[in-house]
């Protein structure tokens, strides 16, 4: 919640300040900056640059802050370390009181250094003081009763803390720390936990960057960090292509024959909506859990999506294109290979890239399943270790790599349909 | 014997409600080598029927068309085709696209070029072969479209409204190119359209298809394109009759439309 909060106030904050540092440069002059309409005009509507670069960099600044990253000066308050003292009125089984001082240690286990029990001096009268260690985000039971003279017996009650009357079932709050008593009796006592999101929850930036480094060089589960990403690649590419391979063809077939549309339509469109994802099961039962399954599971995601975008390429040909063409004396053979192949050729694309995307989900949810190596295998087997830097990690790894796809497939469909969309 | 005929054409075809519909009824036509003929007519009168039935893409159920003594069965180089628009190949260049026929022929590479770079400056062109043809203006398309069938040399070119996509200067412009190809080529031409004007400027012949079933309703004989190869087409508008054909001719289409327009009401 506090993080949407600051998130909010970043976005507005820089809007404005934005807006300000913009308005002392000289306004330029172009056909938009003319124009008095631009609420609802989407030509009007272009990406403020500036907004994408203060978006990236406050997301990073966020997840700095609210994990106490060395990266950045500012975070936002972190678990309270250090001693935690407070005192306690006891009442033993005569109706006496007592006090004692209590003095806790909070320490981050992750910092590796783990501190010396104190030794302090019991004190006079029946409560004596104690001392105890509490790891930092845990709580702690301080049994003060227990080397107090008369602690064990009945009546023995702990009656206030730090001046504070305390009963079972209450809680108060002293500095840095909160105090429950439990219905037997018994002090809980909850250091600070600030506003800091614990590692195991979300790592600092810095702490992801140091596991990518390190599961880089030396790789992770016997395989290294390129072996689980390029698996997973392989598999995309060798699924996606035997889909194309198959899926095309029939796309065509089925886009010039009556026969072909008549009875793949059925199927085709009974699978087309069916998730790959809810194939998964049967696909291992059908053909295990090793590389067949996987590139078969792929080989059905791609396919049906390659069929349909070809059938649709075909379809979608200009009858006046095909008329010309035998006007000017092709033959069927020519006119396939002249016209209704190029013609299908940015439907194909479209598809390609809706599949490419669509296969690289499929693997990765098919890899969480069962895998002995890929880039899902590596973040569910480190989520089952806590390993959440690792899991970070491989999430960022995965959407840049899903990204890339996207934009590679994007220039290469620039560069060989040229004409597409004109 | 030369030229083309249609004998007794007609063309009914079912629809799937039962009924069936005569698109065509008994049109026949004679046209000698070289002659310009323009076909008018209210929408749904049959002009594009009777264009894609010489083209060879519908067979009629009734007659036929011969041309050069050989009988019509289908598509064939001899006759090319000119249509309104997206029939270019979007991946060829310009180039490619006027060499598509000449290469089905199986012409040398040399030889597809210099014909090319040829029909290129006769339509106003030169320089444009590496242009992608989704480059160029609506009218540049229309040439490239005119230059790819004439590279084919056919003996019949058949145009299904060639000018109808273009805005009225560059139409203009292009009615002077056809007539100037008409003359230089010696081409036939059967030419669709929907302008009356055009229909005048462009046709030695002018047929007004009726509707219903579609039919010759009437036939003129017109100067116009005669004088319009010499001259500018401006000029021929002021030339002698060119008012008084043209006006006759809307107030004929117009009595259609009507009687199309009262049948429909009283539907």
């Amino acid at each position: 919640m506090a993080i949407l909060i600051f998130y909010i106030i970043i976005f507005v904050a820089a809007f404005y300040v934005v807006k300000v540092a913009t308005s002392f440069t000289k306004s330029q002059d172009d056909f938009t900056s003319l124009k008095t309409v631009t609420f609802g005009d989407e030509s009007a509507v272009s990406p403020n640059r500036a907004a994408s670069f203060i978006s990236v960099i406050a997301v990073f600044a966020i997840w700095a802050a609210f994990t106490g990253s060395k990266l950045i000066p500012i975070h936002v308050p972190g678990p309270f370390i250090g001693e935690l003292t407070f005192s306690y009125i006891a009442m033993n089984s005569s109706g006496e009181t007592d006090d004692a001082d209590v003095t806790i240690t909070v320490y981050d286990v992750q910092s590796g250094d783990i501190p010396e029990k104190l030794d302090i001096d019991p004190g006079s009268g029946f409560a004596h003081n104690d001392t105890d260690q509490i790891i930092t985000y845990r709580s702690g039971l301080i049994k003060v009763q227990n080397n107090d003279d008369g602690g064990k017996e009945k009546g023995y009650k702990v009656i206030s803390v730090n001046g504070q009357e305390i009963s079972p079932d209450t809680e108060i709050f002293i500095d840095n720390a909160r105090i429950f008593m439990t219905r037997k009796g018994t002090l809980s006592v909850t250091p600070e936990k600030g506003w800091q999101m614990q590692p195991v929850w979300l790592p600092a930036p810095e702490t992801v960057w140091s596991r990518l480094v390190k599961v880089g060089s030396e790789g992770y589960k016997n395989f290294t960090l390129l072996e689980h990403l390029g698996w997973s690649l392989i598999r995309v590419v060798v699924g996606f292509l035997a889909g194309a391979i198959i899926g095309i063809p029939l796309g065509y077939a089925m886009g010039l024959s009556g026969w072909f549309r008549g009875w793949f339509d059925p199927i085709v469109e009974f699978m087309r909506p069916v998730p790959p994802l809810a194939l998964i099961p049967l696909v291992i039962i059908w053909f295990g859990i090793g590389e067949q399954g996987k590139i078969i599971l792929l080989f059905l995601a791609s396919l049906w999506i390659m069929t349909i975008s070809a059938r649709a390429g075909v379809s979608g040909v200009n009858i006046a294109k095909i008329h010309a063409a035998y006007s000017l004396g092709a033959s069927k053979w020519q006119i396939m290979r002249l016209v209704i192949v190029p013609n299908s050729l940015p439907e194909i694309f479209t598809g390609a890239r809706v599949s490419m995307g669509v296969c690289w989900g499929t693997v990765v949810a098919a890899e969480l399943v069962a895998a002995q190596k890929g880039a899902g295998m590596m973040i569910i087997n480190a989520s089952k270790f806590q390993m959440t830097d690792l899991v970070i990690m491989g999430i960022v790894l995965i959407g840049v790599i899903g990204y890339a796809i996207d934009i590679l497939m994007r220039i290469s469909e620039n560069y060989l349909v040229p004409w597409k969309g004109k | 014997m030369k030229g083309l005929s249609i004998n007794n054409i007609s063309m009914r075809f079912d629809l799937k409600n039962g009924s069936s519909v005569q698109a065509l009824k008994d049109v026949s036509l004679d046209i000698d080598e070289g002659q310009i003929i323009t076909v008018l007519g209210p929408s749904g009168c049959g002009k594009t029927t009777l264009l894609n039935i010489v083209a060879g893409f519908l067979a009629p159920t009734e007659g036929n068309v011969v041309l050069n003594e050989q009988v019509v069965q289908g598509p064939g180089a001899e006759r090319g085709m000119v249509f309104q628009q997206g029939a270019l190949f979007e991946w060829m260049n310009v180039q490619s696209n006027v060499a598509f026929g000449p290469r089905m022929k199986g012409m040398s590479k040399s030889e597809q070029g210099e014909k090319v770079k040829h029909l290129l400056e006769i339509v106003g062109l030169a320089d444009f072969e590496d242009k992608a043809v989704y480059e160029l203006s609506g009218g540049m398309q229309q040439r490239v479209a005119l230059a790819r069938c004439l590279a084919n040399d056919p003996d019949v070119i058949l145009m299904d409204e060639p000018l109808g996509a273009l805005d009225a200067l560059t139409r203009e412009k292009m009615q002077g190119l056809v007539l100037k190809l008409w003359k230089e080529t010696g081409k036939t031409i059967i030419l669709i359209t929907h302008s009356v004007e055009e229909a005048v400027l462009l046709g030695e012949r002018l047929l007004v298809l009726a509707p219903r079933p579609g039919r010759i309703h009437k036939e003129y004989t017109l100067p116009f394109a005669e004088m319009g190869v010499n001259m500018d087409l401006r000029e021929v508008k002021k030339a002698d009759g060119y008012t008084k054909t043209r006006d006759e001719i809307l107030s004929i289409i117009w009595e259609m439309e009507e009687e199309i327009m009262g049948r429909a009401e009283e539907n």
